[in-house]
């Protein structure tokens, strides 16, 4: 996976995640096409689009978008799979996230992210572990936070 | 010192937080850019703080910005200081800023190859996973190469969490610096075994993307693949692994058919559709399956449906063609993805039968879409499919140029170039059509006006220039020259763009030629002069055009026609010579034709037909070198170096050129797609235009009347061949029974309705038509073409340590690798002490004299190479009083080793930390057991009260050599330098903070003088920074200030200064004793270069 994008129905970003090294400029620009480009689908037709040499796999979940931008030989499915597992980890860690979840906890949803895609890789698929391991490390800062 | 921590968290309950800023983002909807200005001051106020927890939380609102998209790059040091925290909370905050801010280009990411280091070798496994986590978002090559070492002995850590970490982020690694391939592989392969399914899904992901882009070296892992593909449950390691399968089929046949039973095993079982999906596209067989797809309602699965319908297409067309219905079904579809992965297909299904039809229903669409993005899309895709396999589907070129001239109806369009090389494409290369083409052209002229519009930056008036040049050059089939010339001469013509106009003056005169010759055998010689007087009247109006080429040619051809009209007056004959300007056929030739001219015996290119350019001229006096700047490819490598940039910008014209050029044709379609991307259309503004008015080009025909006679002609011959088979079958009435009843027309029965002799481009004999150059040179992943299985050589071996600064400066100095170059650097020295190690017969030897100065030191077995090891001392940055020593073993014998057993004779000062229980002397049992060839890494912890002293510890470590049949018990002594370096820790100042330290004037001053340090100031720098863990706080000119800090809080600052080949160091600590050794260290680093 190339990067990964959280949006809301305004074109507002809201998470952006960037597995391949850019400059500013290109992620901005990046991001405002396919903000643009996404929008303007209607909700009825597919999740993926081809754009540039990537391939774009998106979903909305609420006023949320979540969009994915994979290479060419990826699986599509697995991509849509991946948003559906990242939303529910979401969902577990927060209880029935919303966007303002997100907006305002923004640090923990990239830590979640980072617990369960390593370099643009799934890297753990149970959902039971991500979970136990953003647990264990936000004691370990609750407890350094309580030393202080 | 406390006062100021009180004050500083005081200070922070009036300091926003995150949240703070999120609402107050939220409440400032008007001036949200005016609030995130002030906010952003205060930001830029509380990086100024001491308080690392008022950093950690602007670096934290930062990031929350820069998502925003505010530039934050200013304040990438301070990242790094709260990425240096050593407090996990802060920690976590700075990585993730830096993982989401920086990039390649980011200066300071060099700074923290140690802070990376030191975490990764954290005690704490979440340190060692934030760590990891970054990394993988800003990995460099400089960064991948130091630390490849590191985060391969984590791939063998003891917790599952950092494993998983390791593997993954080794594959960034790889592609960053490729070198640590094939050291890493074996133990990357090991992993897909591992217990932990984390892990293993890990190492399949990362095997797989390697494998994927050079699938021939890893066709040795395929029985592994197998054996993980029958006995895994996890979906997401069998999509993984059928890719990777995926790649190996096609290199080895048998494995094919052995994966056809496990696949259609999955193909059934599963419930999983991406599972299913994966397989599908893998086995490329169920074309049915797949048609389910495409009829679901789902578009996502209709869409992919298509996608894999596509990838069948190219291996079994037939089996694709049969389900043209439902491909042409979703060419209606609401959705435009659906609609252009339908037009993909079509692409494949044309044949010659279908091909009119397939365009009617094209053209259709393109009246009706309503957007320009997906109508270009089309017309493209109608070009593409005509034009594909040199033409191969049409069979009435008639009916082809109508198309075209049809599709010139299209306003708005970006492809009018694609038009126009179409038309002098076919007008060239089909003789038999050219009467036709030139009627065709000749109406389009003469409507240019509808094709212009009312603008001028229209893209389809690019048609008008090939129409112009047919016209022209074919005007011996024109009907009414006169009427065309006219046309060509209209004062409209000026407003076209400049190149059009050049090719319009260029080709009347063609014309003006063709109309003298006709008209020379009258008597009457009006008409001529007419023509003459009408090229004289008009041509002034392009001798005034600000385009230097349309200037050009129409001045000289005025004054030609000029020149022609005197003699036409003085009753001379002139057209013989006219036309003659224009005689002799210009064939197309092929692009890659000059390429492929043979070298001519006795030519060598290499050699300089000028004399070279002496060393001393400067560039700007190359050109005078003429034949040397013209043929850079064959000069010597010195000037291709230099001329690489230009050679690319020529290519890139060249292939402008070539696109405008008639005589340059595109070999396959697949270049049509980059004529497509070619620079000059993009430059087109595209223009929407009502286009509610039909706009009818008068006197055209219609490709519709085309489809029609089509298909009353072939019923006709179809008819004629019944008829003549009805008389053959009349004559053997009485032999056989029936033969084939001609149903439904094959292929074969079609005939061209003209005969069309497509001439095919020049190339030069004996040239092999190839495609070999076609790959991208620039593709990351061509690097990564390593074999594996090839037994590794020493020198491949990855740095156990490497030093940054001194490498990316390239230091000329090769010492400062030597202690750092790891494993071959040793071997030397291991070598060496064996001769030394025959004198001593107890064979100990006191490894010490290895030790060097710095806080790394080898040491090299002295039992036969048994083992060796090299160990890292650093300080322990939570706890003041502990001191890490890292130890990498690693068995250099055939033999296993076991019972490893690590014990230090602890001194007043230090002490090795014993589990609870153990006594003072007892020794501490190394974690694993080592199998030849191997190397794992073990951590001891030392307690250390005072660190202003530098120590030596002494030690042994016994361990059991098991043979096959034998085994023995050895012992290796050694010494642990505990050097005051070991004490400090990297840790970034700012200069205020610095000069406020300096004024405090707590601090006791001490100096040195260096002399005769014979290296340039930077490198001095960078050697102070890496092997002392000081960082520079300022540097103007050969002065730098330097700032580090030990474990237990001690400031230390130096001021160094160079001049000739003295240094002389300034430094101030809180603690003299302890910068007194510092500055010791320093001088011996320094007195072994």
């Amino acid at each position: 996976m190339q990067f990964m994008l959280l949006f809301s129905r305004q074109g507002k970003l809201r998470l952006q995640k960037w597995y391949v090294p850019l400059s500013d400029k290109e992620r901005k620009k990046i991001s405002r096409d396919l903000v643009q480009t996404i929008l303007a689908r209607k909700p009825k037709m597919c999740s993926f689009l081809e754009w540039r040499d990537l391939k774009i796999v998106y979903k909305r979940y609420a006023s949320l978008y979540f969009c994915c931008a994979v290479e060419d030989q990826d699986n599509e499915l697995i991509t849509l799979e991946i948003i559906h597992r990242y939303v529910e980890l979401l969902d577990k860690y927060f209880g029935s996230v919303c966007e303002l979840d997100i907006i305002f906890n923004f640090e923990k949803a990239y830590f979640i992210l980072d617990e369960f895609l390593l370099g643009g890789e799934a890297q753990e698929t149970s959902k039971k572990n991500v979970l136990k391991a953003i647990e264990q490390a936000d004691l370990l800062q609750e407890e350094a936070e309580g030393r202080v | 010192m406390a006062l100021k921590i009180v004050k500083g968290s005081i200070d922070r309950m009036f300091d926003k937080n995150l949240q703070d800023l999120v609402r107050g983002i939220r409440n400032h909807k008007d001036d949200e850019a005016k609030y995130i200005s002030t906010c952003i001051d205060e930001i830029k106020q509380e990086l100024k703080q001491d308080n690392i927890a008022v950093k950690a939380n602007a670096v934290c609102k930062l990031t929350y910005l820069q998502m925003l998209g505010y530039d934050v790059s200013w304040a990438a040091f301070n990242i790094v200081e709260v990425m240096s925290s050593s407090k996990f909370t802060y920690k976590r905050i700075g990585y993730l800023a830096a993982s989401q801010c920086f990039h390649e280009s980011t200066d300071v990411i060099m700074l923290t190859t140690n802070q990376i280091r030191k975490d990764l070798s954290s005690p704490n496994q979440y340190d060692t996973g934030v760590a990891l986590t970054g990394l993988s978002c800003f990995v460099t090559p400089d960064l991948a190469r130091d630390l490849a070492n590191d985060i391969m002995t984590l791939m063998s850590h003891t917790k599952p969490y950092i494993r998983k970490k390791a593997v993954l982020i080794m594959y960034k690694v790889f592609l960053k610096y490729p070198e640590s391939l094939r050291p890493a592989f074996p133990r990357l392969k090991e992993k897909l075994e591992d217990p932990d399914p984390g892990v293993q899904s890990a190492a399949v992901n990362v095997i797989c993307e390697l494998a994927r882009r050079n699938p021939k070296n890893y066709l040795s892992l395929a029985p592994l693949f197998f054996k993980l593909m029958t006995s895994s449950t996890n979906n997401w390691v069998l999509i993984k692994i059928i890719k990777l399968f995926g790649a190996l089929t096609p290199l080895e046949p048998r494995l094919g058919k052995k994966l056809i039973e496990p696949l259609t095993n999955l193909i059934h079982s599963t419930s999983a559709m991406s599972l299913l999906y994966e397989c599908v596209n893998t086995v490329i067989l169920c074309v049915q399956k797949l048609r389910i797809l495409i009829e679901d309602s789902d578009q996502n699965l209709k869409y992919l449906g298509l996608l894999a319908m596509s990838k069948i297409l190219k291996t079994h067309p037939k089996s694709v063609q049969s389900h043209k219905d439902l491909i042409l079904q979703c060419l209606d579809d609401k959705d435009e993805s659906i609609r252009l992965r339908a037009l993909d297909l079509l692409y494949g299904m044309v044949s010659k039968k279908n091909l009119m039809e397939i365009v009617k229903k094209l053209m259709l669409h393109v009246d009706k879409a309503e957007g320009t993005t997906y109508r270009d899309e089309l017309l493209t895709k109608i070009i593409d499919i005509c034009s594909q396999s040199n033409y191969q589907y049409i069979t009435n070129f008639e009916w082809y140029i109508s198309i075209l001239v049809e599709l010139t109806r299209l306003e708005g369009t970006r492809h009018g170039h694609l038009i126009a090389s179409q038309m002098l494409d076919v007008a060239i290369r089909v003789k038999a059509i050219r009467a036709f083409a030139v009627a065709q052209m000749a109406t389009l002229l003469d409507n240019a006006h509808l094709l212009t519009g009312n603008t001028q930056r229209n893209g389809i008036c690019e048609v008008l220039y090939a129409a112009a040049w047919i016209c022209g050059e074919f005007s011996e089939h024109l009907e009414n020259p006169a009427q065309t010339l006219e046309a060509m001469l209209r004062p409209k013509v000026a407003t076209l763009p400049g190149h059009i106009q050049a090719v319009y003056v260029q080709n009347t005169a063609k014309l003006f030629a063709t109309i003298l010759k006709s008209q020379e055998g009258n008597a009457d010689g009006t008409t001529s002069e007419e023509t003459t007087q009408l090229m004289i009247d008009r041509l002034p109006l392009f001798v005034q055009s600000a385009n230097l080429e349309v200037q050009e040619r129409a001045s000289c051809i005025l004054q030609l026609v000029k020149y022609i009209q005197k003699l036409q007056q003085k009753d001379v004959e002139v057209a013989e010579e006219v036309s003659a300007l224009f005689a002799g056929e210009l064939n197309p030739v092929a692009p890659k034709a000059q390429k492929k001219v043979p070298v001519p015996e006795g030519l060598d290119l290499d050699a300089w037909i000028n004399e070279p350019p002496s060393e001393s001229e400067s560039e700007d006096e190359q050109p005078k070198a003429i034949f040397t700047k013209e043929e850079p490819k064959h000069s010597r490598p010195r000037h291709t170096e230099v001329d690489e940039k230009e050679l690319a910008k020529r290519r890139e014209a060249r292939k402008q050129e070539q696109a405008n050029n008639p005589f340059y044709i595109k070999a396959s379609p697949s270049s049509q797609k980059v004529y497509q991307d070619a620079p000059g259309v993009e430059h087109i503004p595209v223009v929407q235009i009502d286009l509610s008015v039909p706009l009818k080009v008068p006197g055209l025909p219609m490709s519709d009347q085309y489809v029609k006679l089509e298909e009353e002609r072939r019923q006709k011959e179809r008819a004629e061949k019944k008829k003549k088979e009805k008389k053959k079958r009349k004559e053997k009435r009485s032999g056989r029974g029936k033969k084939h009843d001609s149903g439904p027309e094959s292929e074969e029965d079609i005939t061209p309705a003209h005969m069309v002799d497509i001439v095919t481009e020049e190339m030069p004999e004996n040239a092999l038509p190839s495609d070999e150059d076609d790959k991208d040179p620039n593709d990351p992943h061509k690097a990564l073409d390593i074999d594996l299985d090839k037994p590794l050589a020493d020198s491949e071996k990855l740095p156990v340590r490497s030093h940054r600064a001194a490498e990316a400066l390239k230091s000329p100095v090769e010492d400062a690798e030597a202690e750092n170059a790891g494993p071959q650097e040793s071997k030397k020295k291991s070598s060496k002490d064996k001769k030394e190690k025959k004198k001593d017969k107890d064979r100990k030897v006191d490894a010490g004299n290895l030790i060097t100065s710095t806080d790394l030191l080898h040491l090299v077995s002295l039992t036969d190479g048994f083992l060796f090891f090299v160990c890292d001392i650093q300080g322990n940055l939570q706890d003041g009083s502990q001191v890490v020593v890292s130890v990498i073993f690693e068995n250099k014998c055939s033999s296993f080793l076991k019972s490893m057993e690590f014990n230090v004779l602890d001194s007043l000062n230090s002490k090795l930390q014993r589990p609870e229980g153990s006594g003072p002397h007892d020794g501490l049992t190394v974690p694993f057991q080592l199998p030849p060839g191997v190397s794992n890494e073990a951590r001891f912890v030392f307690t250390v009260q005072s660190i202003v002293m530098p120590q030596k510890l002494k030690g042994t470590l016994t361990f059991i050599v098991k043979n096959e049949d034998s085994s023995t018990h050895e012992k290796l002594d050694f010494k642990l330098h505990f050097t005051c370096t070991s004490y400090l820790i990297t840790t970034p100042c700012y200069s205020d903070a610095f000069a406020k330290l300096l004024e405090s004037g707590d601090l006791k001053s001490s100096s040195i003088r260096l002399e005769g340090v014979n290296m340039p100031f930077h490198h001095l720098l960078a050697r102070i920074c890496f092997h002392h863990h000081f960082s520079v706080v300022e540097r103007i000119d050969s002065c730098a200030s330097m700032y580090s800090r030990s474990i237990q809080g001690h400031h230390v600052c130096l001021l160094v200064k160079t001049s000739a080949q003295t240094v002389s160091i300034d430094a101030k600590c809180d603690e003299p004793t302890l910068l007194g050794n510092v500055l010791d260290e320093i001088k011996q680093t320094f007195s072994q270069c």
